[in-house]
């Protein structure tokens, strides 16, 4: 599609899509928003399709995440997983290293700390346990994160696709436990683990579901990434690698160092996102679709959207926290399955693709007399 | 000479005024060129000489701007390679277009029309059998491209194009990977196709061997010719001299100085190419403080991989590597930078500066985690600005701002930032890889006295280049590589373009 | 005890069936050099057209035409952004993926719990299937059986003794080689994106129409990944992916029956992406890089 060839009467019409010399950021904000605006347009689209209202449902959407006082506060609380993944995935990225097995990071840092909790939780303090808690669920997810960074630099391995085979790996592992070794004695023959402990239990701000302390780390930990990021000598090597892996050798950066410590961030802080969720939310290890509900994936999303920037990922995070949301309004309201929202994911990252194209490359129209 | 079991070949082709203009720059000017069938033309001349572009266009890869081209008298235009093979041109790239990973057979039938759409195998295995015992081109049939030499692998190419119908054939420096053992088998498999009524070209840059194989010789200088001959009539030295022209120019910039002691010694390196052959071969080399030693040759004979070698972006097979006595052979290039060695590289952009990050990003990029751009974690961007500023104060790099991503400054003015950047560390040893290569003259006039200003400072220059201006103008003593060797060292007073040419061109001894 | 292990084989092959279509169709995807990680939401999309349409017209071919074209439809949107766009693939397939498991689980809702008045039946072979054992197993299936199995030797034929076999092999490994011999590149990765989909869309098609009994939210039940994962666990052979399909399709089927032995189904289901980990694994060990199976250009854009 790079060029297209044809006749028009007497004259010869070209088109080619050059690359664009100048990206301002004002053109930047511009692809973007206007991005934005043919995906609601399309999703607006799909609804009119299935039949819905579509200004009602995009209204319901947003009325139910931002509108009321309760939409902010689950919007609040399924943000949170999304604050910390996206910025690991943002660094990750922008090594360009694809990392798509948050879910599966997200998952072993549940099960880490699970385990420590159940194991060691009774007699420790709160004022330590809490923080080893999310040390523990930061090993596990770096460690699982770590494996396709290794099969990487060994192996060659494509890490899209050793990614995203542990994650069905962990899922099917975290499934095992719950029914089998892990299993609730008081769980009335429920698939759960037995709760945590009370005292490690993660507080609420009272009457919401949020988990402020995993909330307060998510921002923090975003805020810690973009300076490490744009500030470090470090980040600027994860930079050079993903830019110009060649420029990168030349200019002595240990490719294997980057890519290894890079996934360690990344997978750690999927982990400490499943600490929040099972301490904070579930207070016990359920279904891996319970407890990492999408959410690695959706982070993939809100890394693009906030331009694999951290503090991006921050706002965007909330944008598509609202989404889930306003999803699962829609599922009560209109009827309208779950599965809703995925569509408008989908939609959402094909416009940031095409997105990103007009960003990259201007169309040069040729028009000579034949 | 057509036999009468074969079809009637190809008898000559004329170019005529081709000429071809990249951005204004003439590549080729008003060029004239025969070939006939059954004869081995030679093109000489040195990099950027215009070899190239001139079989592109005959090719079909390129339009020429002007002139026209003539097969037995009919006019031809070409618009794609698909219309030369079809008027019975094929072409050996430098860079072989094979599918590694596929049989020889494979490779046949991915370009061969007339294959049959099931097992198209066994047919153009018969086939390729009978072109075998024609031409003595003996390749196995079955083999993965991968699992072949590059001799081999080049027979695959030329049969390649011989079973896609080439009366002419033309081989862009087809010995530079070869082997002397596969150089010869080349040959004798090329004058067997030209007593068969083919015509063949070869560009190259290789004086003996041009007059070893060729009937007759072409030289292209400057994107013009310069020279025509018999190669039976002709001498080494009056080709030399036609290949790299008269024109020099002695700087008066330079003034004598007497030499520092030693930086950079290398001793016996035998460096691998990326093809696993060695590229270069039991090198010695020693370039002291005040002083630009520079290595002359072709490129493709060793340069790069010895650069790289130098500043630790390839292993080194055999010998040693010091700097200031410090042996530094296989070390990782980050240490090798500590110890004072800065690196202007060929490919500027690829390698020297990452294109998307903004300039002043670029203008630490291999000092970066040094004070005082950095402490322990954090980069200082006030330090760093502060002396991108300079920098581009100083080497008059011509840009709006600083913040601006590196790409959008023109190549001039990319490689004054990449040139200040490495000299602005006062290094010990810079090493210089064709630093003006397709530069304005503004720009080249600048960077080459750069390259004094380092030496009058009392530091050491190794300077790689093609330029023979560039090298005469400005070093004191010149190497010349040659097949992964140095041919020959000469004093910048008796060091001629006559004498550099030969050695360029491969001709040892009695220099 | 034979009758179970009859019948459970007999399950074994219907659920390896659908894995068999969507793979032996990705493999042709891949093999041209296109990354399609979409085969998940192209199953859903297929599943979910096959049970709409043979559910309102009460024809079962009506439901395949309709998968096959959904399959087709998103596999186009893939393909066009991938090949011609030149977008990120990976990025891409998922969107594809996110898109068509939201579009099913829409469309599909108001057919929960619902049964088909008509599946898919299984057809019984005249002569073949009269062998004792065998031919109740392998020829006593439905028709997309037979398609998948017949197309898996057709593909492997075709990879390896044809000439269109060659060229889009060679479009796989290298791109620019093919462009310079002649060969569309862009044409051929795009309609080979395109057979990918049409064969994901009736690999969806099979477990709404033939596999389940009625429609669930989920049926699909992340086969479309299994795919993807079977896909490289052949090593992009279709006769491999036969046998892997019928392999994972066995361990899908048996996960549950093995429980009361004491293994754990749950690390069952895992051997699929286990294995094609160690699959992989072990082919990056070649001492030779250029020989490993993976086609060489996979995921890249091709940029003339």
């Amino acid at each position: 599609m790079s060029e297209a060839d044809f006749r028009l009467g007497g004259w010869q019409v070209s088109l080619r899509w050059e690359l664009r010399q100048k990206q301002t950021p004002l053109l930047s904000a511009l692809t973007l928003l206007a991005a934005l605006a043919m995906g609601f347009l399309c999703v607006g689209l799909a609804f009119m399709l299935l039949g819905v209202d579509p200004l009602f449902a995009l209204g319901k959407i947003f009325l139910g995440s931002f509108g009321s006082l309760y939409g902010w506060k689950e919007t609040l609380t399924k943000g949170i997983p999304l604050f910390l993944i996206s910025g690991g995935l943002c660094v990750a990225y922008q090594a360009k290293f694809w990392n798509i097995g948050a879910e599966s990071q997200l998952l072993m840092g549940a099960v880490w700390s699970t385990w420590f909790g159940l194991r060691f939780g009774e007699s420790i303090s709160p004022g330590l346990g809490i923080p080893l808690l999310f040390l523990v669920g930061f090993l596990g997810g770096a460690l699982w994160g770590v494996i396709p960074a290794l099969l990487k630099v060994r192996f060659g391995m494509s890490e899209v696709i050793s990614t995203l085979m542990l994650n069905y790996v962990a899922a099917e592992f975290v499934s095992y436990l719950i029914v089998g070794p892990w299993k609730g004695k008081s769980k009335y023959g429920y698939p759960y683990t037995e709760d945590l402990p009370k005292h490690l239990l993660l507080g609420t701000i009272p009457g919401t579901r949020i988990h402020y302390i995993t909330l307060a780390l998510g921002i923090v930990i975003s805020l810690l990434l973009f300076l490490l990021l744009y500030r470090t000598k470090f980040g600027y090597e994860v930079r050079v690698v993903g830019e110009s892996p060649e420029a990168a050798r030349y200019a002595g950066i240990d490719y294997v160092r980057t890519v290894v410590s890079v996934m360690i961030i990344s997978g750690g802080v999927a982990g400490m996102a499943g600490v929040g969720e099972v301490a904070g939310i579930h207070h016990h290890l359920s279904y891996p679709g319970n407890i990492s509900a999408g959410y690695g994936f959706t982070a993939i999303i809100t890394a693009w959207l906030g331009n694999l920037n951290p503090l991006g990922g921050l706002l965007s995070g909330l944008f598509f926290a609202g989404i889930l949301v306003g999803g699962d309004a829609i599922q009560i309201s209109l009827r309208l399955p779950a599965a809703t929202v995925h569509i408008f994911n989908g939609i959402l990252l094909f416009v940031l693709l095409l997105g990103n194209f007009f960003l990259n490359h201007r169309p040069v129209l040729q028009i000579r007399r034949r | 000479m057509a036999g009468k079991n074969f079809p009637k070949k190809i008898q000559i082709v004329q170019m005529e005024k081709i000429s071809k203009y990249f951005n204004g720059v003439p590549a080729n000017h008003h060029i004239d060129l025969t070939i006939r069938g059954g004869e081995i033309l030679g093109l000489l001349g040195e990099n950027g000489a215009g070899k190239t572009t001139l079989m592109n266009i005959l090719y079909g890869l390129y339009r020429p701007d002007g002139g026209r081209i003539l097969i037995d008298g009919k006019e031809v235009t070409f618009r794609s390679p698909r219309d030369a093979i079809r008027s019975g041109i094929g072409m050996v790239h430098q860079h072989f277009m094979l599918v590694q990973n596929h049989t020889v057979i494979e490779n046949i039938i991915l370009g061969d029309g007339e294959a049959p759409f099931f097992f198209p195998q066994r047919v153009v295995e018969r086939k390729l059998l009978q072109f075998q015992e024609r031409y003595g081109l003996k390749v196995p049939p079955r083999a993965k491209v991968w699992q072949l030499s590059a001799g081999e692998q080049q027979r695959v190419e030329i049969v390649k194009a011989l079973m896609q119908g080439a009366d002419l054939l033309i081989l862009d420096e087809p010995t530079s990977v070869l082997t002397p053992l596969e150089v010869s088998e080349l040959f004798s498999i090329l004058r067997r196709m030209a007593s068969e009524g083919h015509g063949v070209v070869i560009i190259s840059h290789k004086l003996e061997e041009v007059l070893d194989l060729c009937h007759r010789v072409v030289v292209l200088r400057k994107g013009e010719v310069v020279g025509e001959a018999d190669t039976r009539k002709v001498t080494k030295e009056e080709l030399a001299r036609m290949m790299v022209g008269r024109s020099v120019v002695f700087s008066f910039d330079w003034k004598p100085a007497p030499k520092g002691e030693v930086v950079l010694q290398v001793d016996g390196v035998s460096v691998r190419s990326d093809r696993g052959i060695l590229a270069v071969k039991q090198v010695d080399l020693t370039v002291h403080r005040r002083e630009i030693v520079g290595i002359a040759g072709v490129a493709g004979n060793g340069q790069r991989e010895l650069v790289e070698a130098i500043t630790g972006l390839r292993k080194v097979e055999s010998g040693r590597i010091l700097i200031q006595g410090k042996d530094i052979t296989n070390q990782s290039a980050r240490i090798i930078h500590a110890e004072g060695v800065a690196h202007i590289p060929e490919e500027r952009i690829r390698f020297g500066t990452v294109p998307n990050l903004l300039i002043y990003e670029n203008a630490v990029l291999k000092r970066h985690h040094f004070a005082p751009f950095s402490d322990v974690l954090f980069l200082d961007y006030e330090k760093i600005k502060s002396h991108t500023e300079d920098l581009v104060e100083q080497f008059t790099v011509t840009t709006p701002s600083i913040r601006v991503p590196m790409k959008h400054l023109s190549g001039g003015n990319i490689q004054k930032l990449i040139v200040g950047r490495e000299v602005s560390a006062g290094p010990a040893l810079l090493v210089a890889s064709h630093p003006t290569y397709g530069l304005d003259v503004g720009a080249t006039e600048y960077i080459r006295k750069q390259l004094l200003k380092r030496r009058e400072e009392g530091e050491a220059v190794l300077l790689v280049s093609e330029d023979l201006e560039e090298i005469l103008e400005l070093c004191d003593r010149i190497a010349v590589m040659f097949e992964g060797q140095i041919v020959g060292t000469l004093d910048r007073e008796e060091a001629t373009v006559e004498r550099i040419g030969l050695l360029m061109g491969g001709v040892r001894g009695n220099v | 005890m034979v009758g179970l292990i009859v019948s459970t084989l007999h399950r074994t092959v219907m659920a390896g069936t659908s894995l068999l279509l969507g793979t032996t169709g990705e493999i042709i995807t891949e093999r041209s050099g296109v990354l399609n990680l979409g085969v998940e939401g192209m199953m859903n999309l297929g599943a979910a057209a096959g049970f709409i349409v043979t559910f309102r017209t009460g024809n079962v071919l009506w439901g395949l035409l309709a998968s096959l074209v959904a399959g087709v439809a998103a596999a186009a949107l893939h393909g066009f952004l991938s090949v011609y766009v030149k977008v990120n693939q990976t990025v891409s397939g998922l969107a594809l993926t996110m898109l068509g498991v939201g579009l099913a689980g829409v469309l599909g809702k108001p057919y929960i719990g619902q049964q088909l008045p008509v599946k898919l039946q299984a057809v019984e072979l005249p002569l073949l299937g009269d062998i004792p054992f065998i031919g109740e197993l392998l020829f006593h299936q439905d028709v997309l059986f037979y398609t998948g199995v017949l197309l898996s030797l057709a593909s492997w034929f075709f990879l390896r003794y044809t000439r269109g076999g060659i060229r889009l092999r060679s479009v796989g490994e290298n791109p620019k080689a093919s462009e310079s011999q002649g060969v569309p590149v862009q044409r051929i990765r795009f309609l080979c994106t395109l057979w990918g989909g049409a064969f994901a869309g009736l690999a969806g098609a099979h477990v709404s129409l033939s596999y389940s009994t009625s429609w669930t939210e989920g049926i699909v039940a992340g086969r479309g990944w299994i795919v993807v994962g079977l896909t490289i666990f052949s090593l992009w052979n279709p006769l491999r992916g036969m046998m892997g399909a019928f392999l994972f399709g066995g361990i899908f089927v048996t996960q549950y029956i093995l429980q009361p032995l004491g293994v754990p189904p749950n690390l069952l289901a895992m051997l699929p992406y286990g294995a094609t980990l160690i699959v992989l694994l072990l082919d990056g060990l070649r001492k030779d890089k250029r020989s490993l199976h993976a086609p060489a250009a996979l995921g890249e854009p091709y940029i003339r």
